[in-house]
């Protein structure tokens, strides 16, 4: 926070420019298979008071990306491209030094994980672990700190704050946990938040809660928030723009109301179709899934990565990989025959 | 705490209790008396040493003298062996050379072993890493009697037949280093002189088996998702390994410490044996070799009593590192 503050205030009220560009990230991993490519140049930028959403099954390479940004694998095991760059404050993070790193970790971005039940250290209480991010990263005093640590709290609705400053994660539910989580992360009123599924090992009235919450606080601190999930019913709620992954590659990136109104690859058109319509009344009936599953990175197809499951595919799929293209309206997709045709609507549909 | 404390002692009471009947019972599966005595005795001095040590009781009422002797650690029996020697007065000479060997032993392989640890997982996979487990390896393929042997010409014999007055360490012998009583005293230098150098094998010999199981701990508990969390919020390395990995791993730790805690008896057995220590482990086995029941009676008591009693400590610590076992 400190030295930031100033700056900030100054960012937030002139035109804005992004705060985190991703460019060209590729992450890979050396395994004992060989080297496996998790991440393929994937590309975005985040403005401030803005919400990406990073959305696609499990496996497509949601958490690797945004660890990535915080370069949180372990060293010994990823690598990143040669032109993979993730700008923020004008310096590459990848090439960053651990101490830079350090300084931009918890102040600067901040995360919060996907697994609300394992992510805080189960031997130190929750007021310690917030009072951590605090002393790395702000002069205030110990009393000032417990102030905030009780703001924080009451901010992400914790009930009881007071009691549960000394409480240990095992007497909170995994809800509860997942607020500490936010806690921490926003505690030093990061630029970015990037929030890695923060709702689903949650249950649905809590996810609602977590998520107005987060919305709430976007509005308030001006926060850019990168939102990771594989459901494009939370996506609705809360983000501009959307990205959609696949097999560790973008295929396609929109406004959030391109994506829901007029999506032109097949893949997030699957998607769509299999989340339940509000309101809708056949509760039981079953919902189109998108037949077959995520290619393993081990056995990619040449050509487009989706023609296993594509009802669309043609030889010219098959053959040659489709580049990220952008339409004249700012929608990138990546395939050879974007949907959004009506005949096209009509075949999909029918079948 | 205290609470959990005296909970944990009411419980270990009856377990107590029933180790002492096995233990009663199982040393009278064969007649005490006639094994010491042999054939040749004769029945008047059977009886005569049968009565001198209550065995013509009824078995209640034996029990009941063996568990008030316990309760008061008050051990009256005289030794069969050594003639005219309390049972009790031979566990208190005792007492205090084997501990002498068994906490320092016990202390500074489990912090030694612990921070050699923590250096191997800072530099997982690279040299210092390598360099300190291939150490553990060849360490561990030496035999503990290789240690002793070498330990005792090269760091004792050697340098005393060479005229060096000065070094500290002597092959063999004992000489108290705590006395009790009137004109008694604390001499740390007879500890230095002659049981630093049991530790200090001891230490060794333990360090190989004591540094890659702890490594094994480090590494796991570096792949958790807390350290990950703690890595975002901005934590340094040492930050990280020394508080946050360090705490979680003391719970690995304790269990290893106490599950050794046999081994470092029998161990120290061995050392007292070559370096003429007159502990616990030393006594123990001249009273089975001499069939002497009221010591061996007694000093099963104590022993179980002391494994006893760092399973109670193991749940203290237990509660004291992890939040969770203190509710539950
Ligand atoms: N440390 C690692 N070593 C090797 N491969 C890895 C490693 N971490 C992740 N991967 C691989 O990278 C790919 C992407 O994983 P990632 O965790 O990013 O998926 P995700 O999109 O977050 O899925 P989910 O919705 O299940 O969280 C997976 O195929 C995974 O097996
Ligand atoms: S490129 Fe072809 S196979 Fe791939 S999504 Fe588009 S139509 Fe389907
Ligand atoms: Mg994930």
């Amino acid at each position: 926070m400190g030295q930031r503050s100033e700056q900030n205030r100054a960012n937030r009220t002139g035109a804005e420019g992004p705060v985190l560009s991703v460019r060209r990230l590729t992450t890979r991993f050396r395994t004992d298979r060989g080297i496996v490519t998790a991440v393929d140049d994937v590309s975005f930028d985040v403005a401030p008071g803005e919400t990406l959403g990073i959305v696609g099954e499990s496996g497509c390479g949601k958490t690797v990306t945004s660890k990535s940004i915080m370069r949180l694998l372990p060293d010994h095991v990823a690598s990143y491209g040669d032109e993979s760059e993730v700008i923020y404050r004008g310096n590459n993070l990848l090439r960053a030094s651990e101490s830079e790193m350090r300084k931009v970790r918890g102040d600067g971005i901040a995360m919060i994980f996907q697994e609300p039940m394992t992510s805080l250290n189960p031997v130190f209480t929750v007021g310690w672990q917030l009072n951590e991010a605090l002393k790395y990263h702000t002069k205030l005093r110990a009393r000032e700190r417990r102030a905030r640590i009780i703001e924080m709290l009451k901010l992400v609705d914790m009930p009881n704050p007071e009691k549960r400053i000394d409480e240990y994660p095992h007497q909170l539910s995994g809800g509860m946990r997942q607020r500490v989580m936010i806690a921490i992360a926003l505690c030093c009123e990061p630029d970015v938040l990037i929030a890695d599924e923060p709702t689903t090992a949650l249950d649905v009235t809590i996810q609602a809660q977590i998520l107005d919450l987060m919305n709430e606080l976007k509005s308030r601190l001006n926060t850019a928030i990168i939102l990771i999930t594989h459901d494009l019913g939370v996506v609705a709620q809360v983000c501009d723009r959307v990205q959609v992954m696949y097999a560790g590659r973008v295929i396609e990136s929109a406004s959030a109301r391109e994506v829901f109104h007029n999506p032109r690859h097949p893949y997030t058109r699957g998607l769509l179709d299999s989340i339940p319509k509000q309101g809708g009344k056949q509760k039981g009936a079953r919902l189109p899934a998108i037949g077959g599953i995520v290619p393993s990175l081990w056995e990619l197809p040449p050509g487009c990565r989706f023609q296993e499951r594509c009802r669309y595919k043609q030889q010219k799929c098959v053959d040659v990989e489709p580049d990220l293209v952008t339409d004249p309206d700012g929608h990138a997709r990546r395939c050879h025959f974007p949907l959004g045709t009506s005949a096209k609507l009509t075949v999909g549909a029918s079948s | 705490m205290w609470a959990f404390i005296i909970r944990k002692i009411l419980y270990n009471v009856p377990v107590y209790v029933g180790v002492l009947v096995l233990v009663f019972l199982a040393l009278r599966v064969q007649d005490p008396v006639y094994q010491y005595l042999g054939q040749e005795a004769g029945q008047e001095q059977i009886d005569q040493l049968r009565r001198s040590m209550g065995l013509d009781r009824p078995l209640p009422v034996q029990f009941g003298i063996y568990l008030r002797e316990v309760v008061t650690f008050n051990f009256e029996a005289q030794s069969w062996n050594q003639r005219g020697t309390e049972v009790g007065e031979i566990l208190k000479r005792s007492i205090v050379p084997s501990l002498s060997l068994t906490v320092p032993a016990l202390v500074l392989s489990t912090v030694i072993g612990v921070f050699i640890s923590l250096i191997a997982a800072y530099f997982r996979g690279r040299a210092p890493d390598r360099i300190l487990m291939i150490a553990a390896v060849l360490g561990m393929s030496i035999s503990f009697l290789v240690y002793i042997i070498f330990g005792q010409f090269f760091f004792a014999a050697v340098p005393r037949e060479a005229g060096l007055g000065w070094w500290p360490f002597a092959v063999q012998g004992y000489e108290p280093w705590i006395v009790f009583g009137e004109g008694g005293g604390v001499y740390p230098g007879r500890w230095v002189t002659y049981c630093m150098l049991p530790v200090m094998i001891s230490v060794i010999v333990s360090m190989g088996y004591d540094t890659r199981f702890y490594r094994a701990v480090m590494v796991e508990e570096t792949g958790r998702d807390y350290i990950t969390t703690a890595v975002a919020k901005g934590a340094t390395k040492p930050k990280i390994m020394f508080v946050h990995m360090l705490k979680n791993a003391m719970i690995p730790v304790i269990t290893r410490v106490m599950s050794t805690l046999p081994f470092v008896v029998i161990g120290s057995i061995l050392l007292e044996m070559y370096f003429g220590i007159p502990g616990m482990g030393r006594e123990i086995i001249t009273a089975i070799i001499n069939k002497d029941f009221p010591v061996i009676q007694a000093f099963v008591a104590v022993f179980a009593l002391i494994f006893i009693a760092s399973v109670i400590l193991t749940d203290v610590l237990y509660a004291v590192v992890d939040p969770r076992v203190r509710l539950s």
